[in-house]
């Protein structure tokens, strides 16, 4: 539940914004932004940083090789298990 | 059972969950309206009978079923791991580790959550003992969770000179996100990379999901601070 008095102070909003943004509901169009420059700035600096990240890192494949060495691995833990079971 | 030494209990030790949240409760997308938004990396789907099939065989030791599961989210385990650690070599030993322990585990998959889910709290896991081993980021990683007053994102409140409006430089953006406290990043990339949404994160680290959303302003609010520096550090040079 997010309270908005026309008169609320910058750090009271700015203590409301991680609930407001990640609740989905259209910051921007919150009572105290439409008087205050200072936190619409910021706002639309967190958009911006959120917007850029979805840009950021493109997601890789691992190389091949990897899965290979995962069986590997998995071999060598079953012959141990194997091995140990027999003891 | 957890472990009682271990970094995800670090982490949920933390960040209490508040009376009366879970992490089930559902989520609304966090969208601005009017904002573009650009290709996110897609979801998995949910469980097909085809994959609910290779699950039940991987689970009673079909080689092959293990082998497709690994192909399905190789990528996906693979990328969590470089953007945690920023190191090739460490993610292939990460993306090794978390499938190893997969292997190991996989047949006390419950279903309690998402399959995909549940391996990512997995790799997650993996990787915060990771980090915790070779303690770098430890400290980073609680203080990111209970920041200090010089951790913590303080200088944003009421800040005038700031502006990033417009567009901000890839490669800053990039170099600010690894120097991101370790829990920091790790909700932000969760979150704003890879795109879970708040409710899928908190099941991930058992924290709630009001924490999570503080957690992810408080990265972005640091990581503003940060790029707001970059082009001063660059004039200085």
């Amino acid at each position: 539940m997010i309270d908005c008095p026309e008169s609320m102070s910058c750090r009271q909003f700015q203590h409301q914004l991680p609930e407001l943004v990640g609740s989905g509901a259209v910051a921007a169009a919150h009572p105290h932004l439409q008087t205050c420059e200072l936190c619409r700035r910021l706002l639309a600096d967190l958009e911006t940083i959120a917007e850029a990240a979805r840009q950021l890192l493109p997601i890789v494949d691992p190389p091949e090789k990897l899965w290979e060495q995962i069986e590997s691995a998995i071999k060598n833990e079953n012959g141990l298990a194997g091995s140990q079971a027999k003891l | 059972m957890s472990n009682p030494g271990s970094a995800m209990n670090l982490v949920n030790e933390a960040i209490k969950r508040p009376e009366g949240e879970r992490a089930a409760e559902v989520e609304r997308p966090s969208q601005a309206a009017g904002v573009e938004v650009a290709p996110r990396f897609p979801p998995l789907p949910p469980s097909s009978p085809e994959e609910a099939q290779t699950l039940s065989a991987a689970q009673q030791g079909d080689h092959l079923a293990f082998a497709r599961i690994y192909s399905q989210h190789k990528r996906r385990i693979y990328s969590l791991c470089l953007r945690m650690v920023g190191n090739v070599a460490e993610a292939e030993d990460l993306t090794q580790e978390a499938f190893l322990q997969l292997h190991r585990k996989i047949a006390t998959f419950r279903g309690d959550s998402a399959f995909s889910t549940w391996l990512h709290r997995l790799a997650i896991n993996v990787v915060l003992m990771h980090l915790r081993k070779k303690n770098l980021a430890l400290v980073s990683l609680d203080s990111a969770m209970e920041p200090s007053a010089e951790e913590g994102p303080g200088r944003s409140f009421g800040a005038a000179d700031l502006n990033l409006t417009g567009s901000i430089d890839r490669l800053a953006l990039e170099h600010a996100v690894s120097s991101l406290p370790a829990g920091y990043r790790l909700i932000f990339i969760l979150h704003d990379i890879e795109g879970y949404e708040h409710n899928e994160i908190a099941s991930m680290l058992d924290c709630s999901i009001g924490n999570s959303k503080s957690q992810l302003h408080k990265a972005r609010l640091k990581l503003r601070d940060a790029l707001c520096e970059y082009p001063r550090q660059e004039e200085r040079r």
